[in-house]
């Protein structure tokens, strides 16, 4: 048994999720993480499980066509320890090409790092939602400032806020 | 702090009311069982109970960070909750520390989207919506008469993912969307 990477993504329509993971269940496979979402008409199945790469591969050959399927064996996996307090970030604007990279790559130069983000796109409007982790050596008001200019570069709105999280 | 609606009966409780000081209980974890039942209704002068209400506030007090603990977080499907917001920078309205037996939502308005997490899923945040003006109806442990609740903001969140709990709901039965689970983000 070893930790497997599982892509699958295919024109969308019922009982995708439902196909793969009775084969991989079948193959002895154990889910463990996943993200399954649909991109535009798409459906995007993004899985780590553990169990045989021979045996996963052979399971979901009859699905292939349709669905394009990738499996791949992964290193050993790092438990994430977060940088810093979290935060999520909100982009929304008139759509145009280099949003995403203009963004993401003011939270890198100062160290931050991504953990979850989603983009929509909705007729002519463009939406970017991040839950974004930023080292406390990070100048936040900087950075705040850094990506209002940039997002005016953009003609983006954008905001950076807190991901506070109560105990209960 | 809004002090209009107290109840004075709640905000007046102290444990020592309880006659009894309680002991420290382990805390369980989710998939544990008991956290998805449906806790019993019971009745608050049984004894048992009454030194299940100073179990609740003990462990509640030595746990770090903790604003409320139910019986099932405990290990008991009791419909009983220990609560204390005193101080959190979203509380407004303020009953400080009380313990409910059989706590009904009468009212329930103004919900707002928060993330919340739980002593019972340790490891994973959620994004839930509550009520944040509730009126809820329960009895003190020890006492026969009901009483009323009226609260808001970070204590109405706090008594509903309470109550949750007596009926066997956990935040995860409640988040906001298939994307409102995180993994918990603790930076120290």
């Amino acid at each position: 048994m070893s930790q497997l990477a599982v892509t699958v993504i295919g024109p969308d329509r019922p009982g995708i999720i439902a196909d793969v993971t009775e084969a991989l269940a079948q193959a002895g496979v154990n889910l463990e993480d996943s993200t399954m979402t649909l991109l535009r008409g798409h459906f995007a199945m993004m899985i780590v499980c553990s169990g045989s790469l021979p045996e996963v591969k052979e399971a979901v050959e009859p699905l292939r066509g349709e669905l394009v399927i990738t499996v791949r064996q992964m290193g050993p996996e790092h438990a994430h320890a977060p940088i810093g307090p979290p935060y999520i970030l909100s982009v929304h604007g008139a759509d145009r090409p280099g949003i995403v990279s203009a963004i993401t790559r003011m939270i890198a130069s100062v160290g931050g790092t991504i953990t979850d983000l989603t983009t929509r796109l909705s007729g002519q409007l463009y939406v970017l939602t991040a839950e974004v982790e930023l080292p406390p050596t990070a100048a936040l008001g900087m950075l705040q400032r850094a990506l209002e200019i940039t997002a005016e570069e953009l003609g983006v709105g954008v905001t950076l806020r807190p991901a506070e999280s109560d105990d209960l | 702090m809004t002090l209009g609606h107290l109840n004075h009966a709640l905000a007046s409780w102290s444990p020592a009311q309880l006659g009894i000081t309680g002991d420290v209980l382990e805390v369980v974890r989710a998939p544990h069982p008991v956290l998805a039942n449906d806790g019993a209704e019971i009745d608050p002068l049984d004894p048992v109970m009454v030194t299940l209400a100073a179990d609740l506030v003990a462990t509640m007090r030595v746990s770090p960070g903790c604003v409320g603990l139910a019986a099932p977080q405990v290990g008991v499907a009791a419909r009983m909750f220990a609560l204390d917001v005193t101080g959190h920078p979203k509380t407004r309205t303020c009953h400080g520390v009380f313990v409910l037996c059989n706590a009904v939502v009468v009212e329930a308005t103004r919900k707002e989207k928060a993330r919340e997490g739980c002593m019972s899923v340790p490891d994973l945040t959620g994004d839930v919506k509550r009520a944040t003006r509730l009126t809820v109806t329960g009895v003190l442990p020890g006492t026969k008469d009901e009483v009323t609740l009226t609260t808001d903001a970070f204590e109405a969140r706090a008594v509903q993912h309470e109550i949750d709990h007596c009926t066997g709901q956990l935040f995860l039965d409640r988040v906001a969307g298939a994307h409102a689970i995180y993994p918990r983000k603790v930076y120290l």
